[in-house]
């Protein structure tokens, strides 16, 4: 028991990821980890994404499953497990079977390089961005898959629209991600890196997270990300191929049950991974605000105090709506069920007051925080944004975002150059 | 991988060949991985596995292969390409059985932390030219499947 | 794990030949005209094998550099391949190789 409690510790204070220190035990956690994460937060998504577009639209969500209907998303998994499982008849078993695989797997593969923290990726590969980017694009085929094996029009149509629109956008992503990793090879050494780990490192040492560097060339880039992230998850207000109005449900309309409830999975996983990236690349990853600038002790413990006053805010707010319960005998258990999830929020909070917990926390709390700022956007884009039509989203991906990628690459690449020129000029 | 490929030319449905050969590829992609590559590794995911075959699933659904499928599979001069693959087949075990001690018996080890960055610098500086050369192929490729693939010009 | 068999740079050329051979036998054999384009592109990732087997071998990267420019004109070379098989598709309405006989005399 000892020896155990010493390899935990051990391990805890050690300054590599588990795939760097070769340990696979660890990656073994680290993975069971973050699969337990994401799961989670794709529930959380689920239902926030209900109740904030409902209250975006001033009606109220849902209110009857469970308290303030915290317990929607459960009830849909149920319902969708009991369904039963429909194939077409003249569908070709196989690639039916194969196709949310594939895009569960390239999903969730994109996270074994998502650096939470310093140490707490799983493996910090060399070329982190370029893997992301990669896995991210085989989901596309998983996409022509499904369209193909339903065997049936629309499905098709709405398979090709989608990965004909995920295929453009990915392009303009990858021009405003070189961007990106541009700005990160001004450091003393004169070398970038492509690991993520390595870019949120040098926006620390630059002092500045990339957003802001070059002021506006960062914004831009930043910007262009942004919109061609959205486009390449298919979601609102490019979601022309998955409308309900439009193509009945694009290429998951032959699939039920289950399967479907695959791809949803991997739609809101691909959305936290991109997510990830963009925070990871312009909005300093695990950094808190002003790593630099605000800087010494009482800073530094200042800000500690940020998670677990967050999760106590959440608990006030539980408490404040069981007080605000109907006072009528058939809502007690979910005045009790509020009452009891409030006291878990609070639990957690004080946990997070701890300052061994709250060191190692710190990074994951605020690398989280940005990541849920994104996913508010994505639902706030969807509430508030008409649709776009399809030959106006090439258009826009193609004649707009594409120039621009280029433009800023190019001028951030001069303005990098200057910088090391004049920086030579007046040091020597 | 092996399996991969064979599925690849003996599936008769296009997309079962087409699916077979992301997993060779994809295992491809790993294979540079043990040999210390991991940027042409990550190309190789990128370009070849989300790119290339993106591309030919496409066209095989704009191809419409239903006639197809229910052709015979091999085309009339398999017999004298089968005889032609055997004899390249044997000239390679040939080749490989004299030379196969001019090999060194355990590899080097490379430094893998910074590859992107060595091949940066071969590419940049060495290879510049040859670099700009295949971008402009790109770009004459780009221009000249556009203008195959027109209805009118 | 003594007794495990050393990779060496032989077992990557031996299944370097082997694709190549697997190619070579799915150009020239097969009717569909798009699986013998898939089989163009095996050829050539056996090529990309060799090439970064031996750029290991011998320590430098110039190898690893080389496929990258392999990898990009197989890309180059797939989209003009395929844009000239929707061409001739529109003309005949079949992807059958055996009938690419228009300059047959």
């Amino acid at each position: 028991m000892h020896e155990v409690i010493q390899y935990i510790s051990s391990y805890l204070t050690s300054d590599k990821t588990p795939g760097a220190a070769g340990n696979m035990f660890w990656a073994f956690v680290y993975i069971m980890l973050v699969f337990l994460g994401l799961s989670v937060a794709v529930i959380a998504m689920n239902w926030l994404e209900r109740k904030i577009l409902a209250h975006m639209q001033v009606r109220l969500g849902p209110m009857r499953v469970g308290p303030h209907g915290l317990l929607q998303p459960i009830a849909d998994a149920i319902k969708l497990l009991l369904k039963e499982d429909i194939m077409p008849a003249e569908a070709d078993g196989f690639v039916f079977w194969m196709a949310p695989l594939i895009v569960v797997l390239a999903a969730f593969t994109v996270f074994v390089v998502v650096p939470f923290g310093p140490t707490h990726a799983v493996t910090d590969m060399n070329i982190g961005i370029l893997f992301m980017l990669g896995v991210s694009s085989l989901s596309v085929l998983g996409i022509v898959m499904a369209g193909w094996a339903s065997n049936s029009h629309y499905p098709l149509i709405g398979a090709l629209r989608s990965s004909a629109q995920m295929v453009s956008y990915e392009v303009a992503m990858g021009l405003a991600v070189v961007s990106a990793i541009l700005m990160t090879s001004l450091n003393a050494s004169g070398t970038g890196t492509l690991s993520m780990i390595g870019i949120v490192q040098a926006q620390l040492a630059q002092g500045e997270w990339f957003i802001f560097k070059f002021f506006p060339l960062g914004l831009i880039a930043f910007f262009i990300f942004a919109v061609a992230m959205v486009a390449e998850t298919n979601r609102a207000p490019f979601d022309l191929a998955e409308a309900e109005s439009e193509l009945t449900a694009g290429f998951h309309t032959e699939y039920s049950g289950f399967r479907w409830s695959l791809f949803f999975l991997a739609e809101y996983s691909a959305m936290i991974a991109v997510s990830s990236i963009a925070v990871t690349l312009w909005l300093g990853g695990w950094l808190r605000p002003f790593p630099n600038w605000l800087s010494g002790e009482t800073w530094n413990q200042i800000f500690n105090l940020f998670p677990g006053v967050t999760f106590l805010f959440f608990a006030a707010i539980c408490f404040y709506n069981t007080v605000r319960m109907p006072k009528h005998p058939l809502f007690r258990i979910q005045t009790l069920g509020l009452a009891g999830f409030g006291v878990v929020l609070g639990l957690i909070g004080l946990i997070l007051f701890y300052p061994p917990v709250s060191g190692r926390m710190q990074d994951v709390f605020w690398f989280s925080a940005k990541v849920a700022g994104f996913m508010y956007m994505y639902i706030w884009y969807r509430g508030t944004f008409p649709r776009y039509r399809f030959d106006q989203l090439m258009q826009m991906g193609w004649k707009v975002l594409l120039p621009m990628g280029l433009g800023v690459l190019i001028l951030t690449a001069g303005v990098a150059l200057l910088q090391e020129y004049l920086k030579q000029i007046w040091h020597l | 991988m092996v399996i991969g490929g064979i599925l690849v030319i003996t599936r008769k449905n296009a997309v079962h060949s087409a699916l077979a050969l992301i997993v060779a590829l994809l295992a491809q992609a790993s294979l540079y991985l043990m040999l210390y590559a991991p940027f042409v590794a990550g190309v190789q995911i990128i370009l070849y596995a989300g790119g290339i075959m993106v591309l030919f699933l496409f066209v095989i659904m704009l191809v419409s292969i239903e006639r197809s499928m229910k052709e015979r599979q091999f085309n009339s001069q398999w017999v004298v390409g089968t005889i032609a693959a055997v004899a390249l087949g044997g000239l390679f075990i040939a080749v490989y059985a004299k030379g196969k001690n001019t090999f060194p018996e355990h590899a080097l080890s490379v430094v893998e932390d910074t590859n992107t960055q060595e091949v940066a610098k071969l590419l940049y500086g060495q290879y510049m030219f040859a670099f700009e050369i295949a971008s402009l192929l790109l770009l004459v490729a780009i221009i000249g499947a556009v203008v195959m693939a027109k209805k009118r010009i | 794990m003594e007794s495990m068999l050393h990779i060496t740079t032989l077992h990557y050329l031996v299944l370097g030949a082997a694709l190549f051979l697997l190619g070579v036998i799915g150009v020239l054999t097969r009717r569909n005209v798009v699986i013998v384009l898939m089989s163009i592109e095996l050829i050539l990732n056996a090529v990309n094998l060799n090439l970064v087997a031996f750029s290991r071998m011998w320590g430098g990267l110039h190898g690893q550099v080389f496929a990258i420019f392999v990898i990009t004109d197989a890309a180059a070379e797939a989209a003009v391949g395929l844009g000239i098989l929707i061409a001739f598709f529109r003309n005949k309405e079949t992807v059958n190789i055996d009938e690419v006989n228009l300059l047959k005399w």
